[in-house]
């Protein structure tokens, strides 16, 4: 395959998956700010936190109201990770595929971007309500669904499925965050800690709860951390994420388990491992947080190797011309 | 529906004179009346959402959240009947045969030329030959693989051919999909036939391309679409190296060989080593592996000679020289400026004629006399005087009208219409092609910047419609869930 068609389906899919991912991070937040006798004074701030860009933010809206926080995350064309940038971005990396993938993503990724388009022409960020943000989750999961059904499972889908899970896991770590930003350690007295509400709204946000209920029961901060960093089997925990995303680099480099023929695939391995034997207790030791972050950066670390490995255009030996 | 429709005194492809249809468009005219009120609109809303869906749309200005709108379509067909377009195939299949051996014949002996047939003055100075192409013969020898010609149809029914070829002109998607009367052939596959007979000699299974000049450009749907149905894959001039004698494409697994080209990008922007030095499109290097025969490209570097609009004034020559046959399909009678006795008939009828720049496509530069203001002749004049050779007149046509949706109803909307001809081992006419309709009333400009509209374009077959048989019933799905399951 082409290395700039790899290159463009893997970003297709990594800016699908965001788009998604900002309308679940809009959603927690929503359910939380929505709760009578507000624990924090600002309810908007540790979600641009989040994103990392808090100096982009405070550039251009200083003030964290709803207002601000859902333009800026959900309308503003000027933020390349908003809603609409990714979902324009997506399109345009489509569109440049678009002999490579299916008539239905096509047409599923223009819907999305057809309906994103339409409503920062039409809504005003107090429009902007649960029922827009689930149509955007929705026609995501339409879009991974269309793709496993339509798309031949060689290594276009295999890059397709390395950059949503990649995308995925990164989001995870960063939902986990907006609710535990701020905490050093294990929380101490003095924290304001999230309640069982709020951590109930961070499971529904990844659409979790059901199936958290199953292995844990009851709501405990340390079981949610757990569930959504290291469980085995639940599609937007982190390590499963990474499980299958290693599994795509597998496939297409022909590695044996326990070996790695590229730098991406040691990196991967490494922390695929790492996740594989880590307990929440070993988390929390650090603080959730500086887990969260020291992942983030071996996330960014991964795609940069990615990249390297698959999408750079080698050097070419010189012609004879 | 069709009360009031006014065709005036011209050629309508559906209604005749009388007010009743003509006998191929009889079930259409009886099937649209049949329908309920609205039936007609809501079905063309249908069809322009599927457009927006798919993205079949142009950017209007700018691009980053410029609007985008689709490819203005018509929904009432345009109907060809049978003993009309057997005039059409065989002409063209006359025409770009001949014109094959005209551009072989340009770039390698000239005996066109030597013969006194062709002057050696308008092949000197047509700004689409390629000197660089002297002395080379493409494999199979074929130079044009992928034609449009426009044809009109004037008041008396007879088809014209308007412009000789413009190849690299948008297509529009819907003409591939398939033909609802004749037999649904299929253009892509046909394509892919051609572009495969034109691979060097003695690869069986060549990797085929289609170079695109990007998603920028207005034609991008069309590449990526016929890339996607013909399942090859759609580069840009940076997916492409020379390496040594061959061209290769960078994928993740390094470089694989390339054996054919169907590129999309114009001569000048092909090859920076040997054509325009400024162009980021293209692939250096990429002639010197041509010239070698270790790629094909189609259509051949070169070949765009024949669109030069002086060219065409000479087919029916040209036609008669090679193949010893009287033309098919005749030309719109063509005045050349750059001829004395020809300039001075134009510049004495100017009002009347419709003067047009040698070299542009698209409707570009084009000055319809009856329609210009005195300030417009007098600035033609001034051009045709300042560089004769550069401009044509023909007299003024009366392009056919076809039923169009207008609002509440149904009015006459100019036509025309642009057959698609591949050539590779054999010739072959893509059945219907591209219908061109102009949206505003009276109007008979057809290109898309500039109000037109495209149809479809049916085909009739003298054998009726093709149903398919029956082939008896499937096996029964005779496993379901135990009752008590649940």
């Amino acid at each position: 395959m082409l290395s700039r068609v790899a290159d463009n389906l893997y970003w297709m899919s990594r800016y699908i998956e965001r788009a998604e991912n900002i309308a679940r991070f809009v959603d927690v937040n929503q359910a939380v700010a929505l709760e009578p006798g507000d624990l924090q004074d600002d309810p908007w701030a540790p979600l641009i936190h989040a994103t990392g860009d808090w100096p982009l933010f405070a550039e251009r809206y200083g003030q964290t109201t709803r207002e601000s926080v859902l333009r800026f995350l959900t309308l503003d064309p000027e933020y390349p990770n908003s809603l609409i940038s990714c979902t324009r971005a997506a399109r345009e990396n489509a569109r440049t595929v678009r002999e490579s993938i299916s008539t239905p993503m096509w047409e599923e990724i223009n819907k999305l971007y057809l309906l994103v388009n339409r409503a920062a022409r039409e809504l005003s960020p107090s429009e902007l309500t649960y029922e827009f943000y689930n149509q955007i989750k929705l026609a995501s999961q339409l879009f991974v669904g269309v793709t496993d059904g339509t798309l031949s499972h060689g290594e276009g889908w295999q890059f397709v499925r390395l950059g949503r899970l990649i995308e995925r896991a990164d989001k995870t770590s960063r939902i986990l965050d907006v609710k535990t930003y701020g905490w050093k350690h294990t929380p101490a007295p003095g924290d304001v800690q999230p309640t069982v509400v709020q951590w109930t709204a961070i499971l529904q946000s990844v659409s979790a709860l059901e199936m958290y209920r199953k292995v844990h029961g009851r709501i405990h901060p340390t079981c949610v951390m757990d569930f959504l960093l290291l469980d085995r089997e639940f599609p937007r925990s982190i390590r499963y994420c990474l499980r299958f995303a290693e599994e795509s680099l597998r496939i297409m480099t022909g590695s044996v388990p326990g070996t790695f023929a590229n730098r991406a695939e040691q990196l991967l391995g490494r922390l695929r491992s790492g996740l594989d034997y880590t307990s929440i207790d070993d988390v929390l030791a650090d603080g959730l947080h500086a887990y969260v972050d020291k992942l983030q950066m071996q996330l960014n670390q991964l795609g940069d190797a990615i990249r390297e490995c698959f999408f750079a255009t080698p050097a070419l030996p010189v012609s004879a011309k | 529906m069709f009360e009031g429709y006014d065709c005036g005194n011209l050629f309508d492809e559906a209604i005749q004179s009388t007010g009743a249809p003509r006998p191929g468009a009889a079930a259409l005219v009886k099937r649209i009346n049949g329908l309920p009120p609205e039936e007609l609109q809501r079905r063309q809303r249908m069809a322009d959402a599927t457009m927006l869906n798919l993205g079949i749309t142009f950017n209007v200005y700018g691009h980053e959240g410029g609007t985008e709108k689709i490819f203005p379509f018509d929904i009432i067909p345009r109907i060809v009947e049978q003993h009309d377009w057997d005039q059409i195939e065989l002409g063209l299949k006359q025409r770009i045969h001949a014109l094959n051996l005209f551009i072989d014949d340009l770039y390698n002996d000239q005996k066109v030329v030597n013969d006194g047939v062709f002057p050696r003055e308008l092949l000197e100075t047509a700004a689409t030959l390629r000197p660089q192409c002297r002395g080379f013969r493409p494999p199979q020898g074929i130079w044009c693989h992928v034609t449009g010609t426009d044809l009109v149809r004037d008041k008396d029914g007879q088809f014209y051919v308007l412009e000789n070829r413009e190849v690299m002109k948008r297509i529009f998607p819907q003409v591939f999909e398939g033909l609802p009367i004749a037999p649904v052939e299929n253009y892509p596959e046909k394509l892919l036939a051609t572009l495969m007979h034109s691979a060097p000699k003695g690869i069986d299974d060549p990797n085929i391309v289609v170079l695109t000049p990007g998603i920028y450009n207005s034609a991008y749907f069309e590449h990526s679409y016929l890339a996607q149905q013909m399942g090859v894959e759609l580069v840009q001039g940076s997916d492409l190296a020379v390496v040594g004698d061959r061209v290769y494409t960078r994928t993740t697994r390094g470089l694989k060989r390339v054996d054919v080209i169907y590129r999309r990008i114009d001569d000048d922007f092909l090859d920076p080593a040997c054509f325009r030095a400024d162009s980021v499109l293209g692939v250096p290097g990429l002639m010197e592996v041509y010239k070698k025969g270790n790629i094909g490209l189609a259509n051949a570097p070169g070949n765009g000679v024949a669109d030069d609009k002086a060219v065409y004034a000479y087919v029916p020559a040209i036609i008669k020289y090679y193949l010893n046959e009287e033309a098919i399909l005749p030309n719109v009678p063509t005045y050349l400026c750059g001829d004395r006795e020809h300039r001075k008939y134009v510049l004495e009828h100017l009002a009347e004629m419709v003067m047009k720049p040698t070299n542009e496509s698209g409707g570009y530069g084009i000055v319809i006399g009856p329609r210009a203001s005195k300030a417009e002749l007098d600035d033609v004049r001034q051009k045709i005087l300042a560089n004769p050779r550069n401009y044509v007149a023909q007299p003024l046509l009366h392009l056919s009208t076809v039923p169009t949706l207008v609002g509440d109803g149904i009015e006459a909307r100019h036509v025309d219409l642009r057959p698609f001809v591949l050539c590779g081992e054999e010739i072959y006419v893509l059945p219907g092609g591209l219908t061109r309709v102009a949206l505003k009333k009276g109007s008979t400009v057809v290109n898309s910047s500039q109000g037109g509209g495209s149809k479809d374009t049916w085909v009739l077959r003298r054998n009726g419609l093709h149903a398919p048989g029956a082939n008896g019933s499937a096996q029964n799905q005779s496993q379901t869930q135990l009752v008590g399951a649940m």
